[in-house]
């Protein structure tokens, strides 16, 4: 299993928008290195013919009825806002798709 | 925007075979978001439609709508699906502020329903089958406004307003296998989908499927490769086509677009396009450099859904009729053209029409109504025909008065008009304005004895045998009688009168 | 007042209700025991004084009308900062939250006041409960109460230490991959990890949410039954609770029992990196059981050694996703809102500023264990290690009741020793690891003190999914026991602060 290079941290600190400094580029490539290159023993059963589990408990088809329930009040909803205009969540300028 | 030289069509499509893909998302008609029980209803205050799930405020959980997942089996099995026995929802991770939490609850490699297709009908007749991919369940995102720039525009905007009453909304998404072989009518096919995709959802009542309101949006996707070669070209992702009629100018202009690019000697690059509703054309967008790492993997706060066959077969018991079938059967009932058929379903009409024939009218009266009278005056209120405040049951009675001669044309039209003023029903018209048509021959009798009387000359001339002149007389007689006389008995008791053989 | 503050939850709660004591009474005491002790244990990061007082006087007013009263009505509990309280702070040890008052109360919150307990504050914890030793609070660290220089375990490092230091009988942890049970274990306290989907995860901040489990944490395993019984149940609003009776957990405390039982002794939990006073006390754990007249069982879990590396790919997985929502939009810390900077570039400079290392690392482990091209190798790998974990449990439960084990590899270790060493600080968790990714029950209950170092040991016992009652059941025997061979509780054993 290949190690991970500082490149490639910056390039997950971008996926994962951390605008991480350089220092700590540095030694989370060291640190996530190490993790990396012990956790990769998992695919020592990579080749076996078992079936992946996402849930631990064997539960299908949890549903609920197409029922209205109370929302928040817009007051509530807006009340962890860093800033609101016009009963909007304001945000800084979005950069890409119309 | 740069405007790009085109080749013309027909050059287009003798050099080059387009390949198209379609992306449609449906808007669910539920009562509540997928995941939370906020409301789905249009035009609520911002952000009142909202709770912790949907705002993605810290340690909320999402739960099933079960009306969702039956939708998505309806529309699946709609389109020739299969549905699928186990299938889990995924979350797509990627950034954006109007997603509250950054991933978009959706489904990846375990889609409800896959390997469908559409039989749609072209213009002339033909059919052309679509095959179908796969349907999804997601959700949507919320709403963003932007501030200080142009328009209202996303570029050299300030800041953005975020309502997130659309964020959760039931998104079905559908995705076309690669469309080869439609040619130079590649358009009409792109176009003939949509309308017939739209149709089959309304059908299963599952989404009013508004296009213009965004209940119904088209991404085409669409690749040209030379004439008699196999391998797909490079695609563009036109997005957000949100009308038929763009849907067939976007796929028209990125063929001519293409061609000209490759042509020329230039490559296609895959990326992102938009559609301009004002000129037809599409510019670039986003370009796809490397394809957008969306880590997906099973969505841990949802369990899997196993619809059983049991309740698989039981829904597609309840499948409506296919439109495209059901258009058919009607157009012969009623015997008219396809030509007359593709008018009444442009107009929204064949449901209208089916309804009053249900309540009794003949489909000729039916028709003649609708898309006559009702159509004028929704064109002139600017609204859809189903939304005049007028029954099928109404239109029915007003057709049922006309044939048993309580009311003749003139006064049908003055009936309609008074139910759409919301004066009450047919009946209560025609008692309120004294519209019946003037059958007691007592008092006919009398009229045509006075305007007899009156126009002695004109009187003469008819027992001389220029019966045409007959027409003046009927004229004061309805005068007289302010319109509510059948002319045509009219006509017959001047004759009568004077002695002449009609 | 200091006898007060040392009575178990089961005792006060019997006194209110016999009118011995007021709950304003208890309630007092223990704000008292706070305030004395808390500046340097550091267990709370938000006392919630009048609001507890409040519930206080609500449970004497129902008490003076003659209504009949819950079982744990007006006893004071520590509740771990990762359960949303409407009113009041909620910030998941991270200064990414901080200053965030929740608009709604998480299910095991209206469970709480339903039951008439009184929310005396919040507790301290690692970041988004990520860590074995609460110094990944952004909040400061918190002190074993047996060692303030030494971690009191983590995540939930303010609720064991906070029981440890007698601020409260009752505590509420959340356990994704040993922090409730760790933490149990090196203060010298109860806690359990209820099988997956026992108690409900609504409102509870998620960190990796096929594995986060919230549970109850006392000082006696009765307590922490009686705790279990009312925050356990089926929840609407969690797809992934189960929707089955509660486990007779109360019933089995009161009738502890190895008598006749099949108790597992795996050897995958031994070996290098493990305490020798922490194995000492283990063996004498297993005789003591064997000596009550349960059958010991020797298994093999091959599997079980692949446990860490299959978690720290899925846990940091989930919680590169969860904690995505995270981007100074909606609520929390925005941090370089100039006015210029675009809506991206103020999301990253604020999760630069407002996560700390730990979460970090982790939120980069799982970004690249989920990316296109290793997703197979990393984040597939480790889900079928968890199938196949899952089957050596499986297999093993054919042949025993219970497993057992030490809780973790040693006792407390000093604040500052492992905190930029993550693989060090990982192991603490080896034993407790593979219950989570099981979604078994677990329990942790004080064996002893390691003869090196004076330190509590933890000794876990893990039963299958849906069988919580089994660990009440053998964990009140060994309780018993071990207090008369003591002479006294092991907490009595703890230096007074
Ligand atoms: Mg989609
Ligand atoms: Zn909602």
């Amino acid at each position: 299993m290949p190690g991970i290079t500082r490149e490639e941290v910056a390039h997950l600190a971008r996926l994962a928008r951390l605008e991480l400094k350089d220092e700590e580029l540095d030694h989370f490539a060291g640190q996530l290195d190490d993790i990396i290159g012990a956790v990769a023993r998992v695919s020592e059963v990579a080749d076996q013919d078992v079936p992946p589990t996402s849930h631990p408990l064997p539960l299908t088809n949890v549903m609920r009825p197409d029922e209205v329930r109370p929302s928040l009040t817009p007051e509530q909803a807006l009340s962890g806002a860093p800033a609101q205009e016009q009963q909007r969540f304001k945000v800084p300028q979005i950069l890409g798709e119309e | 925007m740069t405007v790009t030289d085109l080749v013309s069509y027909e050059d287009a499509l003798a050099a080059y075979d387009p390949v198209m893909g379609l992306e449609v998302h449906v808007e669910l008609g539920t009562k509540t978001k997928m995941f939370c029980g906020c409301s789905t209803t249009l035009g609520a205050d911002a952000n009142s439609q909202t709770c912790p799930t949907c705002l993605g405020l810290p340690g909320s959980l999402p739960v099933v709508n079960a009306t969702g997942v039956e939708s998505a089996v309806k529309i699946g099995l709609a389109l020739n699906c299969t549905i699928a026995e186990w299938c889990r929802f995924a979350r797509k991770n990627y950034f954006y502020p109007d997603m509250p939490k950054n991933f978009q609850t959706s489904q990846y490699d375990e889609p409800i329903a896959f390997d469908g297709y559409l039989d749609v009908q072209l213009e002339d007749g033909e059919i052309f089958r679509v095959n179908i991919e796969r349907a999804h369940m997601e959700e949507d995102t919320g709403k963003s406004t932007h501030i200080g720039g142009a328009t209202g525009r996303i570029h050299g905007a300030r800041h953005s307003l975020l309502d997130y009453n659309r964020a959760g909304i039931p998104l079905i998404e559908i995705v076309t296998k690669p469309i080869e072989g439609a040619g130079e009518r590649a358009p009409e096919v792109a176009k003939a989908y949509v309308a017939e995709l739209r149709e089959l959802i309304k059908a299963l009542g599952v989404s009013e499927a508004r296009m213009e309101q965004g209940q119904m949006r088209c991404d085409v996707n669409l690749s040209l490769r030379p004439q008699g070669t196999e391998k797909f070209g490079t695609r563009s992702e036109t997005k957000n086509v949100n009308s038929l009629r763009s849907v067939e100018r976007a796929a028209r202009y990125e063929i001519q677009r293409h061609a000209a690019v490759l042509s020329s000697g230039g490559t296609i690059i895959q990326e992102t396009r938009h559609f301009h509703e004002d000129d037809g054309s599409t510019t670039s967008g986003r370009v796809k450099e490397e394809a957008e790492d969306y880590r997906y993997f099973p969505e841990p706060d949802l369990v899997p859904v196993a619809p059983s066959r049991e309740w698989v077969e039981e829904l597609r018991a309840t499948l409506p009729e296919l439109p495209r079938v059901r258009r058919n059967r009607l157009r012969e009932e009623w015997g008219i053209s396809a030509h007359d058929m593709q008018s009444i379903l442009n107009a929204g009409a064949v449901d209208l029409i089916t309804a009053t024939v249900d309540a009794g009218a003949d489909s000729a009266s039916a028709r003649k109504w609708w898309m006559g009278e009702l159509a004028r005056r929704a064109n002139e209120d600017g609204v859809e025909l189903a939304a005049l405040p007028i029954t099928p049951g109404q239109v029915a009675r007003i057709t049922a008065l006309v044939s048993d001669g309580s009311l003749n044309d003139k006064l049908a039209r003055q009936t309609i008009e008074g139910v759409l003023a919301g004066e009450g029903d047919p009946d209560t018209v025609v008692e309120k304005r004294g519209l019946k048509v003037v059958s007691d021959e007592g008092a006919l009798g009398t009229a045509v004895d006075e305007a007899i009387a009156a126009n002695a000359a004109i009187a003469d001339k008819i027992r001389g045998g220029k019966v045409a002149a007959a027409g003046a007389l009927v004229g004061a007689v309805m005068k007289a009688t302010r319109g509510q006389a059948d002319a045509a008995r009219v006509r017959e008791l001047i004759l009568e009168k004077l002695g002449v053989e009609g | 007042m200091a006898d007060l503050i040392k009575l178990t939850a089961a005792e006060i709660a019997a006194k209110i209700a016999s009118g011995e004591l007021t709950a304003v009474e208890v309630t007092e005491a223990h704000l008292a025991r706070i305030e004395a002790v808390d500046e340097k244990v550091h267990a709370f990061l938000h006392i919630d004084r009048e609001g507890a007082l409040a519930q206080a006087r609500a449970v004497d007013e129902k008490k003076a009308r003659g209504e009949k009263l819950g079982p744990l009505a007006g006893v004071p509990l520590a509740l771990k900062d990762i359960f949303t309280t409407e009113g009041i702070p909620t910030t998941v040890g991270s200064k990414i939250l901080e200053g965030w008052i929740p608009p709604y109360d998480a299910t095991l919150t209206k469970k709480l006041k339903a039951a008439d307990v009184v929310i005396l504050g919040k507790t301290n914890m690692d970041e988004f409960a990520m860590g074995s030793s609460t110094e990944n609070s952004a909040y400061g660290p918190t002190g074993n109460p047996w060692d303030l220089t030494k971690i009191p375990g983590g995540s939930g490092g303010g609720s064991s230490a906070a029981l440890a230091s007698y601020q409260a009988p009752l505590a509420i942890g959340t356990d994704t991959g040993g922090s409730i049970r760790q933490p149990a274990a090196v203060t010298g306290t109860v806690g359990v990890k209820p099988t997956y989907g026992g108690v409900s995860r609504y409102g509870m901040v998620a960190f990796s949410s096929s594995l986060d489990q919230g549970g109850p944490c006392a000082r006696t395993v009765l307590d922490t039954a009686l705790l279990h019984e009312v925050i356990a149940g089926h929840d609407p609003l969690d797809s992934t609770s189960i929707d089955a009776p509660v486990p007779a957990v109360v019933e089995a405390a009161r009738n502890g029992s190895v008598q006749g039982m099949r108790v597992g002794v795996v050897k995958q939990f031994r070996g290098e990196g493990y305490q020798e006073g922490v194995l000492q006390r283990f063996d004498e754990s297993v005789a003591l059981m064997k000596e009550l007249g349960a059958e010991i069982v020797e298994l093999d879990c091959p599997s079980f050694d692949l446990a860490l590396a299959a978690y720290y790919l899925i846990a940091p997985s989930e919680c590169s996703s969860n904690l995505a929502r995270f981007d100074a939009m909606r609520y929390g810390l925005r941090v370089g809102d100039d006015g210029t900077k675009s809506a991206e570039d103020v999301t990253a400079l604020t999760r630069e500023a407002g996560f700390g290392a730990e979460v970090k690392r982790r939120i980069m482990l799982g970004t690249y264990a989920l990316s296109s091209g290793y997703y197979d190798a990393y984040y597939g790998s480790a889900q079928k290690v968890r199938t196949l974990i899952t089957r050596d449990f499986e297999k093993a439960f054919e042949q025993v009741d219970v497993i057992v084990s030490p809780t973790t590899p040693t006792t407390a270790f000093p604040i500052g020793e492992r905190v930029d060493d993550p693989m060090a600080m990982y192991l603490a968790d080896v034993c407790t690891l593979p219950v989570n990714l099981a979604g078994n029950a677990a329990m942790s209950l004080p064996c002893g003190l390691a003869p090196e170092d004076g330190l509590p040991v933890g000794l876990q016992i893990i039963a299958p999914a849906m069988a919580d009652d089994r660990l009440y059941k053998v964990g009140a025997a060994v309780e018993a026991a071990f207090t008369e061979r003591w002479g006294h509780p092991l907490l009595e054993e703890a230096p007074s602060l």
